[in-house]
């Protein structure tokens, strides 16, 4: 009995990270992995910005002034891959590593060596899908939706590098959701049933299922690329009696779930930021928890509305226009909750609650651009124009990322200890604000207008329009330097955080010291 | 002032393009009943997302303006109501049955497959349109035709730079059409704006579609599914005419089909197959084996100095004439006349220094045009 105490007790005794490079090696303490998902996001948000530079760059006049359309093509797809898969998901595995141990007061991840193994797959991933782009014939140049038979019988001889890197980017992100889940699950403190839970918590449980229910299917899907362009399968040839749809019947199946698991995790930071900055409970954490729930039900049932042009009977474009209608009364739910939260509350604009408000407004924008998408006679004219570039650049810089910002100007003073300076980060938010809006805003207009999306050069009509939007994409890439300038000043020269350095931010994050200790709740803290 | 006038026309200077564009922020009403009902759907559905916003972001806002702590607002501990919560789950479902009542109609008004006056069948090849009317032995390619210099900013562009083509597709007015789209390579969407049509061109699958258009006059559109490297250049042109003209038209087109047949008895020299190849290249191979017939290699392959355009002829005339299945060359066999055949893989043989001195002759294509 004794000897056990001691032992636990020797256990326990608080050790501090390892030195050097091994530190970030072989780490398995959720901080260090938390931090390296972040910054590794970061790296890739600039990489696949500055492919997003090129883009605006060729398109900023009518004419091919910068690059050939072949490369202009590598540009496109390699931009929303990276974005995508290397700053939106892994950003949100790293905030899921540093928070929810802290918000349901564990140790650290379950899996702490599937969690190490989880990360130090992406870099290889990744620099093997960029390095495609030096070799012959070019990387990936078919579309981040790699639609077959042009991501197989017509594609350049990298795509076997592109397939094995998808391949090692899913392994990687199944790995991180079942982390995620045997976490929530058995290693929340005494006391914190599932209804008690931080709604972060709550959102990322269900992105972590969607991620283990679809990311298989991703995996599906290139594997019968593969077998189609080197053992001589016909999955998706007509001539061999397979069918280039079912291509993107299954890619679909994957993608529209992927589309929300890019955006349950800010629904949840938004929902813990907006009652901290409001001085108020959430409204209807109930029917918040249910809404997710729903949506992520639903979304398995939508995925052909991406598809209403491919020429599917009357009943089938049916189904899912109605279905995807559907989708948006939780959705609404969600967003006249927050609104709610914030009737009546007190509130206070610190930077966090700047970029939640401007999520609730030009989330809204998007969702609304979703409803008209989704009605499907409508939709053989917007589709694949510029209006449905506008509609997911609406859901996904102002939702996904301008949720990553909130979140990281929430906690950063609990992970380093140091107060940013609330002045940058407000010029931070307004530049990237109007940026945004000027980037994306026209795109409704050139779209509606006619113009096809994914094209190196465009007819004159719609010169002017993407002159704007070329400004505003320099503006708010731009800005983004204020972000890192940001960052290091913190880590230079913030002034030291309190505990809890929000007026009366609750849960047990901030609880602990700030910096939150290098081990936190080794015993767990209870709850009532 | 002066100076004011100064900054005003340096960023005029920035929009040069202002003296085209239009800044056209709406979809356009098109031609056809169908095109009209689906516009007036969007408005529909446009304003309905406009009051909702102006709801959800009034509450908003208005929060924002007096329940600010720096007004000294006190936060109410209100946060559950169930009523307020059916509410605005009932409210929102009602709304969207709303707007699917009349979306429903215009999918179904969209699926009309009553009769049709003409059917034309549309493939997609990287990266042109082909229109065969079906019955008619009408059959062409569409290819656009805006100069390089004007892509590569060397020359002034034309106003309808990019949407413009050698060989619109001709269609009369107040005929129901139907359209039948594949592909014969990737998929491609086939999608003029002014008819609302858009559809996919999918190979080895054939996708229906119809349309009837109200006024004469000439649209334009461009393919709308990503198909390679030049998928922004592959325009579509419709030229709209009465029924007199289109008949005429139909006319023209077969006396054009028997004037080429009979081109290829003559005994064409060097220089007539040179200039004609010149031409056929350009217009049909140059997108892939470059104008200089450098290719783009590894995926597509140089045709200067290259052993197939250097060996025999008869090689040389196979691969053009039958195509390599499963990559984007395509079997020219049945897309050129046999005097395109015979000028263009001449003209690849003595053409940027291949210099194999021989020539193909169109009588002799026919003949391997008769055996196949
Ligand atoms: C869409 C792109 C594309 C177009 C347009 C195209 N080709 Fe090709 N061509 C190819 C590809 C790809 C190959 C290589 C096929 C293979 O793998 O053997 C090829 C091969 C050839 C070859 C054999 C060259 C060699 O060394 O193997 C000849 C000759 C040729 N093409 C002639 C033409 C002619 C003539 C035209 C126009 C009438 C044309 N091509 C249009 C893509 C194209
Ligand atoms: C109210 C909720 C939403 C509805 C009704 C909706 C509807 C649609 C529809 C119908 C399309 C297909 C448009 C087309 O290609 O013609 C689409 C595309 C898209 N949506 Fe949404 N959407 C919603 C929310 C979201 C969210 C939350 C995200 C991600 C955060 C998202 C991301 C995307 C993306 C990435 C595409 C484009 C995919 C592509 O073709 O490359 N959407 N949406
Ligand atoms: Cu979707
Ligand atoms: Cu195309």
């Amino acid at each position: 009995m004794t000897t056990q105490v001691a032992e636990t007790g020797h256990d326990d005794h608080a050790h501090g990270p390892a030195k050097g490079i091994t530190r970030w090696l072989f780490t398995t303490n959720h901080k260090d992995i938390g931090s390296m998902y972040l910054i590794f996001s970061l790296i890739m948000l600039f990489i696949g910005g500055s492919m997003a530079f090129v883009i605006r760059a060729e398109l900023f006049q009518p004419g091919l002034q910068l690059v050939e359309p072949n490369f202009f093509n590598q540009m496109i797809t390699m931009h929303g891959l990276i974005m995508v898969f290397g700053a939106v998901m892994p950003a949100f595995v790293g905030l899921a590593n540093w928070m929810i141990p802290l918000m349901i007061g564990a140790p650290d991840m379950a899996l702490p060596r599937l969690n190490n193994l989880s990360f130090w797959i992406l870099p290889f991933a990744f620099s093997m899908m960029m390095v495609t782009l030096f070799m012959d014939g070019g990387g990936p140049n078919f579309g981040w939706t790699f639609y077959a038979p042009l991501s197989t019988t017509y594609a350049p001889p990298s795509v076997t590098f592109f397939i094995f890197a998808i391949h090692m980017m899913g392994a990687s992100s199944i790995m991180g959701a079942i982390n995620v889940v045997v976490t929530i699950v058995n290693m929340r403190a005494p006391g914190m049933g599932y209804m008690k839970m931080p709604m972060f918590c709550w959102t990322w449980l269900i992105t972590a299922f969607l991620l283990i229910a679809v990311m298989p299917v991703l995996a599906g899907v290139v594997t019968m690329m593969l077998m189609d362009i080197h053992f001589g399968t016909s999955f998706f040839d007509a001539g061999g009696g397979g069918d280039p749809v079912l291509f993107q019947h299954v890619f679909w199946f994957f993608g529209h779930p992927e589309v929300y698991i890019m955006i349950l995790p800010s629904f949840g930071v938004v929902s813990q930021v907006i009652p901290t900055f409001a001085r108020k409970k959430l409204f209807g954490y109930h029917s918040m928890v249910y809404a997710i729930i729903a949506i992520a039900v639903l979304s398995f049932v939508v995925w052909a509305h991406h598809m209403f042009t491919v020429g599917m009977p009357l009943a089938g474009e049916l189904f899912f226009m109605y279905t995807t209608m559907l989708i948006a009364v939780p959705t609404g739910v969600k967003i006249f909750n927050w609104v709610s939260t914030m009737f009546k509350g007190s509130m206070t604009f610190e930077t966090p609650m700047l970029y939640s408000i401007a999520f609730v407004i030009l989330f809204t924008i998007g969702g609304l651009s979703g409803i008209m998408l989704a009605l499907a006679p409508v939709d053989f004219v917007y589709h694949d124009t510029y209006f449905v570039v506008a509609h997911f650049h609406y859901v996904l810089v102002p939702g996904a990322i301008f949720g990553i910002f909130a979140a990281v100007y929430y906690w950063l003073p609990k992970w380093s200890g140091k107060m940013y300076d609330e002045g940058l980060a407000k010029f931070h938010f307004w530049v990237s604000f109007v940026g945004l809006n000027l980037t994306f805003f026209p795109m409704h207009f050139v779209g509606l207008a006619g113009m096809p999306r994914r094209i190196p050069d465009y007819p004159l009509q719609f010169a002017d329009f993407n002159m704007i939007v070329s400004v505003g994409a320099f503006l708010f890439g731009t800005s983004q330097l204020i972000f890192v300038f940001i960052l290091i000043k913190t880590l230079r020269s913030g002034k030291a955080a309190p505990q809890s350095p929000w007026e009366s931010a609750e849960g047990l994050e901030w609880t602990i010291p700030s910096p939150a200790p290098y081990h936190t709740f080794a015993t767990p803290p209870k709850v009532d | 002032m002066l100076q004011n006038v100064r900054i005003l026309s340096v960023l005029l200077a920035f929009f040069p393009a202002l003296a085209w564009s239009e800044w056209e922020v709406n979809m356009t009403r098109g031609v056809t009943d169908t095109s009209a009902a689906i516009y007036d759907l969007h408005m529909i559905v446009f304003y309905i997302c406009v009051v909702i916003s102006i709801v959800v972001f009034g509450v908003m806002f208005w929060s924002m303006y007096h329940h600010r702590k720096s007004k000294g607002a006190e936060p109410h501990p209100f946060h559950e109501s169930s009523t307020i919560e059916i509410l605005w789950t009932i409210v929102p479902l009602i709304i969207l049955i709303v707007i699917l009542v009349p979306a429903t109609k215009t999918l179904i008004q969209t699926y009309d497959t009553a009769e049709s006056d003409i059917d034309i069948q549309v493939t997609g090849y990287q990266w042109k349109w082909r229109y065969k009317y079906i019955g008619q032995d009408v059959d062409f390619f569409s290819v656009i035709t805006t100069p390089s210099d004007e892509i590569y900013n060397k020359a002034e562009k034309n106003p309808n730079y990019l949407l413009e083509v050698d060989r619109p597709l001709v269609l009369p007015i107040n005929k129901k059409i139907r359209f039948l789209f594949t592909s014969n390579d990737v998929i491609h969407a086939w999608w003029v704006p002014a008819l609302a049509l858009k559809k996919d061109a999918i190979p080895g699958f054939i996708n229906e579609s119809s349309t009837k258009i109200n006024e004469p006059g000439i649209y334009r559109g461009q393919c709308a599914e990503l198909c390679g490297k030049d998928h922004g250049f592959m325009p579509i042109v419709i030229k709209a005419v009465t029924e007199s003209e289109y008949v005429a038209w139909v006319a023209e087109q077969k006396a054009l089909k028997q004037k080429e047949a009979s081109a290829s008895q003559k005994d064409w020299s060097m220089e007539e197959l040179m200039a004609k190849g010149e031409e056929v290249y350009n217009k049909n191979c140059s997108a892939c084996h470059q104008p200089t017939g450098v290719g783009l290699p590894p995926v597509f392959p140089a045709l200067k100095d290259s052993p197939i355009a250097l060996g025999p002829i008869q090689d040389h005339m196979d691969i053009v004439f039958s195509g390599k299945a499963g990559t984007g060359m395509s079997a020219y066999g049945e897309q050129l006349s046999a005097v395109e055949l015979a000028a263009v893989v001449t003209y690849e043989r003595n053409a940027w220094g291949n210099n194999v001195g021989d020539k193909l002759l169109p009588a002799d294509v026919e003949k391997l045009k008769g055996g196949k």
